[in-house]
């Protein structure tokens, strides 16, 4: 069984058509990138996934369970993480902090636990430090050492997409849902950031998938690529047929002029 | 493979919270729906019957007096929304703005009572209190805004309106030091205002009338402004976006200054009806006033200008007639003590019920998440 | 930079607008009973004295931008202090003369402005008549307007020794109850018996402490709270219990030495610190300003009243108040359930306006003649009994015992916040209040964490209510107005907002200084004026330190990290949390 199944969803707000009956399956372990000019409706797409927004028709279904109707919070203890587009940190909070409140839906110390300081709770907090430097080592040096006790804000931009992936990464999900991730990098971090999200897939066990601008990236870690223009899905298949795909060519650039 | 190892919970606790949570609030709509419709039911039923609830003249008497009122909140209404749509908080202090017209613009028609010219020149008189109470208003609200707000433009949310509970406070109090704790009582309208006449078969008091009448005059007045003027287009385009208004070449400050003006101006004409409605002013005046006026314009839907004004006629309507109609039918006693808690319920129930009001909301693009 | 004389002459005008504002409203008259200074100095002339120097000295302050030094004052500083001074004082002298003026022509002012009194007049003249008196008021303007202004010129050590000597001088006036309770006979060195320290006194005070504020300042030692925050964490953690443990011990000592009424202030400022507490939790942690707060605090007052006194008219079960106080607890989680339930989904400053609501609807369902068959109506519910404990009833009349009974509350309240803050819920409600929507995508269930604090809140609220009740004997509605929600307000949010320290702080300079809605403070003068002074702390600690007197060092970095951030990127380099880039793969 295919880990997320899409099919039939449409969103309108007022008169707008954002999506239009898009279908997508994605499996276990496999990266689909989700590609289209500006405006076709990609964040929206992940909104619907992820609950933010409520799809007018259609089903989405996660390892069998219908996710249309679950608060955010729900979707998330499912077991699917996101990143935004315009990086939304927990900014005055410290940088571990911020992973370790992501593992907020796979814990469940209460206020008992919190007053007594029992031992339960004591072990989980130990238990949720150590994940949370676990997360944070994927990145190598880039958050290390004393750096994960400073405020979120201090950090350059990279750095804070990359830590919005680490908190993702906290959620312990299944399916990872990266929108942009390499949006306003430079090329040596963005050839960077390509390769740990391949690692995410290959030593993580991640499904994931990504909006991206960046073909090369598309390119480089890609299973599946899908198109969307205008809120509908325009085709979709491995990066070689896609990008060579005359009406995929026509909604990035435009009707080629008649000739005359 | 995962290198996190998974912890062994199920997450079913939290899942349930959403649904109770829901489950409460379809509970008070129909606890709501249920008091109120069946409240109406035995006023209906005791009326009818004649063992109790009202007669005619006294259910119109009721709905003038509650027009009246209405008409009073809804000019106040206007200074909330105005300032909300703008701005984007709610400025506690606008009671207080009220207020401080009504109360100064009691001296001022002491004075004219002392000359003689209230009973001799009343329609003058009238004029010359209007127009002080608006000038106080307005003064007073330009001066707030100056002062406590406009350093505060980029704050986080919340900031602006505790601020405003501080001015609030702070004018309330200030006005208790400098003018005392008496009630102040304008002097009576002359007789032939406070007389009742007959208009379209109603028996109608003058008084209510004329606050109607100016309540109206008012309404259109700023309409026109806001329409017809380049300052009122220019108060609509800053309380859509303020960044791209200030591209438009828009002065935002100025503007936003005239926005505290026009609805510190509507708060004075509010003033000079308190003044004619119920006379006896004093520092606490604007608090109450105040609150309902910031309900009025929630539930006519914050922003809209049309909208402040039904929300003020709605709400004065239900505070006058839903102690008597609704809740008295139901058994409770002492209900004109409950007029208050019948206003902020109002507030409530809008809030939770439909926070975007009867009419809809306008905010600008920031606020609108 | 040099001297900004429209900005001089904009505070001049401020200046005397004040002061003329001060006298109108009375509060020189009132004040005047009280010596600082005896003889010498009243707190009606310190009501007008403080302006002229601090508007003179703002006026006169240079800002430098950050990596620049300032420019070094002079004198023309002097000369603007002095303008400040020179508009201060016409604009009070014309507005005396003008009042006198006025007075003696019979004209009914009065009428108007009722505290505009010919006594103002007299203490404002210095009992000297118009012409000596006005001359003396106008001078002394210029003069201490000056003075403020030369601050500048003074060193900072020097600054600071008198800035700090002048504050503990006023501290010690404003304490003479308190010492003279501890000092007993040897009081009579410090204070005169009229009330009031002793010339002497005061000026040994002021040289003292001054002296020891410009050695330290000079020898430019760090502060503690730096000092304390390089230590390492096992040292710190030490440090901490340490400090506890001894303000533990002189808090439980302090009431033995103090008389009734001072023991009385303290047990107010108890209720306020527990009110405080469960207020911060709602809006310091957890963020949500909640302006009905006074109705948990009604639940448990009216709960206990209901349980445990015979003259309850319904229902009059005549519990002790140790078993009504689970009661008590159960009452405030349902009235946090529903309050809170309804109001999870909006937006905040809608939250803001129907917990006020809330709070109105609840303190006039239990005025109503409707219900006063359960509460009591307007009368109220009386002849509730106290407390029991071991060594006999803890009523009102007993307030050393009071305090303590309140005091061992508040810890546990201070444990509770405290545990909370730093746990999995503390994380989740940080989160919550920096970004909503995020928090929920981080699988954060906002609704139960929104619930969660504000039942925190309502118990903590309540258990002020159920000693309240317990304490006074009676309860009536009049005692649970929104003042007293938004009195919270203020104490939590000048304290210093999600900071425990700062809330306890918060509400012993407010309500030990100024007092509460209906108790008197240190200061009883004040209380006609306590409001006044709320509202404008209110909108100062807004406009000027929105985090607070001692604020936590997170709440400093929310509302301040544009500044940090360009602090760090200036002071920059390796260590201060700028990325270095790793070099090139």
């Amino acid at each position: 069984m295919s880990l997320l199944e899409i099919s039939n969803v449409s969103v309108s707000f007022g008169g707008l058509r954002a999506v239009n009956e898009v279908a997508l399956t994605v499996n276990e372990g496999e990266i689909v990138s989700i590609i289209g000019p500006n405006g076709a409706g990609k964040t929206t797409f992940f909104n619907c996934i992820t609950g933010m927004v409520k799809p007018d028709s259609g089903s989405i279904r996660f390892q069998g369970t219908e996710l249309i109707g679950m608060d955010p919070n729900q979707v998330t203890t499912l077991g699917i993480g996101r990143t935004f587009q315009n990086v939304r940190l927990f900014p005055n909070m410290t940088i571990l902090e911020n992973i370790m409140v992501a593992q907020h839906c796979r814990t469940e110390q209460g206020v008992w636990g919190a007053l007594f300081q029992t031992r339960g709770f004591k072990k989980e907090e130990k238990e949720i430090r150590e994940r949370a430097n676990t997360v944070l080592d994927f990145f190598g040096t880039r958050l290390a050492g004393y750096r994960r006790e400073q405020p979120a804000f201090v950090l350059s931009y990279a750095n804070r997409r990359r830590l919005e992936i680490a908190r993702a990464m906290a959620t312990m999900p299944t399916l990872l849902m990266l929108d942009e991730p390499t949006a306003g990098m430079n090329p040596r971090e963005t050839k960077e950031l390509t390769q740990l999200i391949g690692k995410l897939r290959d030593e993580w066990g991640y499904a994931i998938v990504m909006i991206e601008h960046d073909m090369k990236v598309v390119g480089t870690v890609s299973d599946r690529v899908v198109v969307l223009d205008h809120g509908e899905k325009l085709t979709e298949g491995d990066y070689e047929t896609v990008t060579h795909d005359p009406r995929v060519i026509e909604a990035y650039l435009g009707r080629p002029p008649e000739d005359a | 493979m995962a290198t996190l190892d998974q912890p062994q919970i199920s997450r079913s606790r939290g899942r349930f919270a959403g649904q109770w949570v829901d489950g409460f609030v379809m509970l008070i709509r129909i606890v709501a729906i249920v008091i109120i419709t069946w409240g109406l039911v035995q006023f209906i039923v005791q009326s009818a019957s004649g063992t109790g609830g009202l007669t005619g003249p006294a259910f119109r008497d009721l709905l003038v007096a509650g027009l009246a009122q209405g008409a009073m909140y809804g000019l106040l209404a206007l200074g909330y929304s105005m300032v909300y749509g703008v701005l984007g908080f709610i400025n506690f202090a606008h009671g207080e703005v009220f207020m401080a017209g009504t109360v100064i613009s009691f001296f001022i028609s002491n004075a004219l009572f002392n000359a003689g010219w209230w009973e001799e020149a009343f329609l003058l008189s009238l004029l010359i209190v209007l127009l002080s109470s608006m000038i106080i208003s307005t003064l007073t609200a330009v001066i707030i805004e100056r002062v406590a707000y406009r350093p505060l433009r980029n704050a986080p949310r919340l900031i602006p309106l505790i601020t405003s509970i501080g001015v609030s406070f702070f004018l309330q109090n200030a006005f208790f030091g400098l003018f005392g704790p008496a009630v102040k009582s304008y002097p009576r309208p002359p007789e032939w205002l406070t007389s009742r006449r007959t208009i379209l078969g109603f028996e109608i008091e003058g008084t209510k009338l004329l606050v109607i009448v100016i309540a109206i005059v008012a309404s259109i007045g700023l309409y026109l402004f806001i329409t017809r003027t380049k300052t009122g287009k220019a108060m609509r385009a800053v309380a859509e976006d303020k960044e791209i208004a200030a591209l438009m070449g828009i002065n935002v400050d100025r503007t936003i200054v005239t926005t505290f003006a026009v609805g510190g101006a509507m708060a004075g004409v509010a003033g000079l009806s308190w003044a004619i409605l119920f006379r006896g002013v004093s520092f606490i005046t604007g608090f109450i006033p105040g609150i309902k006026a910031f309900t009025a314009a929630v539930v006519g839907g914050i922003g809209n200008l049309a909208g402040a004004m039904g929300g003020g006629v709605f709400l004065g309507l239900a505070e006058s007639v839903a102690p008597l109609v609704i809740l008295e039918p139901l058994g409770v006693t002492g209900v004109s003590q409950l007029k208050d808690a019948v206003a902020f319920a109002v507030l409530v129930l809008v809030l939770i019920f439909r926070p975007t009001g009867l009419f809809g909301e306008r905010l600008s693009a920031r606020d609108r998440v | 930079m040099s001297v900004d004389w429209s900005r001089a002459r904009f505070y001049g005008i401020n200046g005397g607008i004040t002061l003329a504002f001060i006298c109108a409203i009375g509060m020189v008259e009132a004040f005047d009973s009280r010596s600082v200074i005896n003889p010498g100095l009243t707190l009606g002339i310190v009501a007008l004295v403080w302006v002229p120097p601090l508007l003179a000295y703002l006026a006169t302050r240079r800002k430098a931008l950050e990596g620049f030094e300032a420019e070094p004052a002079g004198a023309q500083d002097l000369g603007a202090g002095a303008l400040v001074g020179v508009i201060t004082g016409l604009i009070l002298v014309v507005f005396v003369w003008g009042v006198d003026a006025l007075l003696e022509a019979g004209v009914a002012i009065r009428d108007v402005f009722p505290r505009l009194s010919p006594a103002m007049i007299e203490i404002v003249t210095f009992g000297r008549g118009l012409g000596a008196g006005l001359t003396i008021l106008f001078v002394g303007c210029v003069g201490l307007a000056t003075a403020g202004a030369a601050l500048h010129l003074l060193s900072r050590p020097v600054r600071r020794g008198i800035e700090f000597g002048l504050l503990y001088v006023l501290a010690f006036s404003l304490l003479e109850p308190v010492v003279t309770d501890i000092l007993e006979d040897n009081a009579d060195a410090l204070y005169a018996r009229t009330g009031g320290l002793k010339p002497s006194a005061a000026a040994v005070i002021f040289l003292l402490t001054g002296a020891i504020t410009a050695w330290t300042t000079h020898r430019n030692a760090p502060s503690i709270r730096t000092r304390y925050g390089r230590m390492d964490l096992d040292v710190q953690r030490r440090v901490t219990i340490a400090g506890v443990l001894i303000s533990l011990a002189l808090f439980g000592i302090l009431p033995r030495f103090l008389g009734g009424i001072m023991n009385e202030l303290l047990a107010n400022i108890g209720l306020f610190v527990l009110m405080a507490l469960g207020l911060n939790v709602v809006i310091g942690l957890a963020g949500i300003l909640d302006l009905g707060y006074v109705a948990f605090f009604a639940v448990g007052a009216y709960g206990t009243a209901v349980l445990t006194s015979p003259g309850s008219p319904a229902f009059s079960p005549e519990l002790s108040w140790w078993v009504a106080l689970p009661i008590v607890i159960i009452l405030a989680t349902l009235a946090g359930l529903v309050v809170g339930t309804p109001v999870i989904r909006m937006r905040g400053d809608y939250l803001a306006i129907v917990t006020l609501g809330f709070g109105e609807i609840v303190r006039i369902l239990f005025l109503s003649d409707w219900l006063s068959s359960s509460f009591g109506g307007s009368q109220g519910i009386r002849q509730i009994p106290g407390i029991e404990w071991f060594t006999g009833e803890i009523k009102g009349v007993d307030p050393e015992r009071i305090f303590y009974m309140v005091a061992i509350f508040v810890l546990v309240a201070v444990y509770v916040s405290w545990r909370l803050q730093y746990s999995r819920i503390g994380r989740s409600w940080m989160a919550m209040r920096e970004d909503e929507t995020v928090a929920e995508a981080m699988g954060i269930n906002t609704v139960t964490a929104k619930l969660l604090a504000f039942i925190i809140g309502a118990i903590l609220a309540s258990w002020g209510g159920a000693i309240f009740a317990a304490k006074v004997g009676s309860v009536f509605p009049n005692s649970f107005e929104l003042l007293v929600s938004i009195i919270v307000l203020v104490v939590v949010i000048v304290g210093g907002m999600g900071n425990i320290p700062g809330v306890i702080l918060g509400a012993a300079l407010l309500i030990g200084v100024l007092g509460g809605p209906t108790q008197p403070g240190l200061l009883q003068e004040f209380q006609e004026y306590k409001l006044l002074i709320y509202g404008a702390l209110l909108v100062v600690v807004m406009l000027v330190r929105p985090e607070g007197l001692l604020p936590s060092t997170y709440r400093s970095r929310e509302l301040h990290h544009e500044e940090m951030d360009q602090d760090a990127w200036l002071k920059a380099g390796v260590g201060a949390g700028i990325d270095e880039e790793e070099p090139a793969l």
